[in-house]
């Protein structure tokens, strides 16, 4: 996983609520092999193309500043619906490493930091705020700045912002969980044996 | 101290908390389906296994077809292909296409016993909330958690926060648990359960069927939370009392002696508390592209400019624009181009039994399918004769899968076409590009075939059905 410290990028306005993991990436690319060349284009497919394939004018992330975004500033419960991490992977391969909003998809949170995609959640006020200055001003930039959790408007404002530690370390250094849990491994096998022994039950028949 | 049905459960798979809070959880269930792939090509690649077969099970139901077992799209077939090598390489248990307990993961878990109370369940799928009806911990995860669930059968969580609600009085004829979870949805919001565990009781819950508990909890997810769960009673024990991997003999004496203590102590404190009037809900309809934008089908589809706040202005414009209703038309004005009856909300017998009732004897004026939640399912409705009267009425009787809910299958909506299906999401294109989906129940869906309109349905159940 690659590491997160800090971002400084282009941010992008996205202004609707409820904006769901269907519309991030349509079902029919979820077949698709990490691997594909076009798997950037999946991102937001179906609204930011034409029929033709053409782009479309009216999709915010094709305007010539938004073009480079690497941080997206949403509404309330972005992400929400399908656990389809391929979401996540759509932001990536657009080099989309931030997304801040007043809440997400629960899953899709928790996708994200296993990618070294860092969401953070701010106030309705804050968002609202960070959304008109992009507007206002087309391809201006904000920074993250992770170890200091710190997000740096346009207008050089600072909104500090939370983080659950563990997660922050993980991203920080980008490490891999399963190797981190893999050291508990006596624990895991001594509940593992407990539980055969307490609720044998839980152990499917036939 | 009091503890909540949750915490009982949370409590008893904790392997060990570290310093920062994060609680190592044990999985008993794990689920997976074609959609898995990443997450095997992710231990794969790292050199690691499956640490527990035996609590690892296979469901072929995302892009398994419908009619018949040929695939023509590669890849499609690719799908199919890489689960079935998947499970065999580490040698899983899985119901693949043509097995006859093949069907969809959230309908055939419960219904073989594998979804016990009190276990801890995980898939990559967010409708795994869906277990929680059998009074599990069950929630959705994404394929990095996957891979971790597969190579280590734990996942690191922080503890959610509880939430309850309560459900007064009784449901009304003609409304049933769909027409309560949008209701609820309605009336909370699509993000009202973020961050936490919904518990539902009270007296309408403890009224619900288990099937009806299971399309409640398989909702749940569309108001944001982790997941919704339901103290286990004897009507649980009852569905659940010699299912093919439900425990026997003596662990199933001892499993309902522990599976009884399973719900809220009196005293427990809940973060934060809902009541509903089972009594008010009326048969429900969405309206618009979140699940949140429902009303009762005798309404009328709201007006945005009578909305204060812009930006929920703003997002009812656009979700009127995608759906092509004008405000204040008679919700029951709204023609609809097709019906669909699945997925694994709304197609269990229970489900398929209401529709086939109001169906009976009638024609369908649009087109419509079915596709039963289970071959289990699809052979029980058959055996009723429930086939036949769906046949009658003009419904295609197709097999159990994911079908068009999700439409990766290849069953899906036309864009500009607007359908009543029983599923769980009405979001934009998500039962195709440009469809408009009107999120409502088997009854429902089918007074809407009937009619060729959102119809409450009670009126045609009053006319002799």
């Amino acid at each position: 996983m690659k590491p997160f410290n800090v971002l400084t990028a282009v941010a992008v306005p996205i202004d609707q609520p409820n904006i769901d993991t269907d519309r991030i990436l349509p079902a029919r690319f979820l077949k698709k092999s990490r691997n594909d060349p076009d798997y950037h284009k999946f991102l937001f497919h179906d609204v930011r193309f034409c029929e033709d394939g053409s782009e479309n004018p009216d999709f915010i992330l094709n305007q010539n500043a938004y073009h480079q975004a690497g941080i997206l500033v949403a509404d309330r419960n972005f992400a929400c619906g399908s656990s389809r991490e391929a979401a996540v992977y759509a932001l990536i391969a657009n080099n989309i490493r931030c997304v801040i909003a007043p809440s997400f998809g629960d899953i899709f949170f928790s996708n994200s930091f296993k990618n070294g995609n860092l969401p953070i959640i701010v106030t309705d006020e804050i968002s609202q705020n960070l959304r008109r200055q992009l507007r206002e001003q087309p391809g201006a930039e904000i920074t993250v700045d992770l170890p200091a959790q710190i997000i740096t408007a346009p207008d050089e404002t600072k909104f500090p912002f939370d983080i659950d530690p563990a997660r922050k370390e993980r991203l920080l250094e980008g490490l891999d969980d399963i190797t981190l849990t893999l050291k508990y491994e006596n624990d895991m096998a001594a509940y593992e044996k407990n539980r055969a022994a307490s609720r044998p039950w839980s152990i499917p028949a036939s | 101290m009091a503890k909540t049905l949750f915490d009982k459960i949370w409590d008893d798979h904790v392997i060990t908390t570290r310093d920062d809070g994060e609680a190592l959880l044990f999985i008993d269930r794990h689920y997976f389906h074609e959609g898995s792939f990443h997450a095997f090509d992710f231990i794969k690649q790292e050199g690691r296994g499956v640490r527990r077969p035996d609590l690892t099970f296979g469901f072929m139901d995302h892009y398994v077809p419908t009619l018949g077992t040929d695939v023509a799209d590669p890849e499609i077939r690719n799908m199919i292909d890489l689960f079935q090598k998947n499970s065999a390489e580490h040698r899983l248990t899985h119901f693949d296409m043509g097995d006859p307990e093949q069907g969809i993961v959230h309908v055939v878990g419960p219904e073989l016993g594998l979804t016990l109370p009190g276990v801890t369940l995980c898939c990559g799928d967010s409708h795994t909330s869906t277990h929680g009806a059998m009074g599990a911990f069950s929630f959705g995860i994404g394929a990095s958690e996957v891979a971790h669930v597969l190579a280590t059968q734990t996942l690191w969580q922080r503890k959610p926060k509880s939430m309850r609600v309560t459900v007064n009085g009784k449901l009304g004829f003609g409304v049933s648990a769909k027409d309560l979870i949008l209701a609820i949805i309605a009336e909370i919001g699509a993000m009202g359960g973020t961050g936490h565990v919904i518990e539902y009781a009270g007296p309408a819950i403890e009224d619900l069927s288990v099937e009806g508990r299971l399309t409640l909890c398989n909702m749940t997810i569309e108001a944001g939370a982790r997941s919704g769960i339901i103290a286990p009673d004897e009507k649980t024990f009852a569905y659940l009392e010699g299912r093919k991997y439900a425990p026997k003999g003596k662990a199933w004496d001892d499993a309902v002696i522990h599976w009884q203590t399973l719900k809220s102590d009196e005293d427990a404190v809940f973060d934060k508390e809902v009541t509903i009037d089972g009594n008010a809900v009326a048969p429900t309809v969405t309206w618009g592209t979140s699940p949140e934008e429902a009303s009762p089908v005798t309404g009328s589809v709201p007006d945005p400019a009578r909305v204060a706040d812009t930006a929920q202005k703003a997002a009812m414009e656009k979700s009127l624009d995608y759906m092509g209703l004008t405000p204040g038309m008679k919700l029951q004005d709204v023609k609809v181009d097709r019906v669909f009856i699945g997925s694994c909300t709304n197609a269990r017998m229970e489900d398929l039994r209401l529709a086939a009732a109001v169906l009976k004897d009638k024609k369908a004026k649009v087109p419509a399918m079915i596709s039963p939640g289970s071959t289990a399912v699809k052979r029980q409705a058959e055996a009723e004769g429930l086939d036949k009267i769906f046949i009658d009425a003009g419904f295609e009787w197709r097999n159990s899968g994911c079908s068009m809910c999700v439409g990766i299958n290849g069953d899906l909506v036309g864009a500009g076409e607007r359908t009543a299906s029983t599923n769980n999401r009405n979001f934009q294109g998500r039962q195709g590009k440009g469809a408009r989906t009107h999120l409502v129940s088997p009854a429902m869906a089918a007074a809407a075939a009937i009619t060729g309109c959102l119809t409450d349905v009670r009126t045609l159940m009053k006319e002799g059905v």
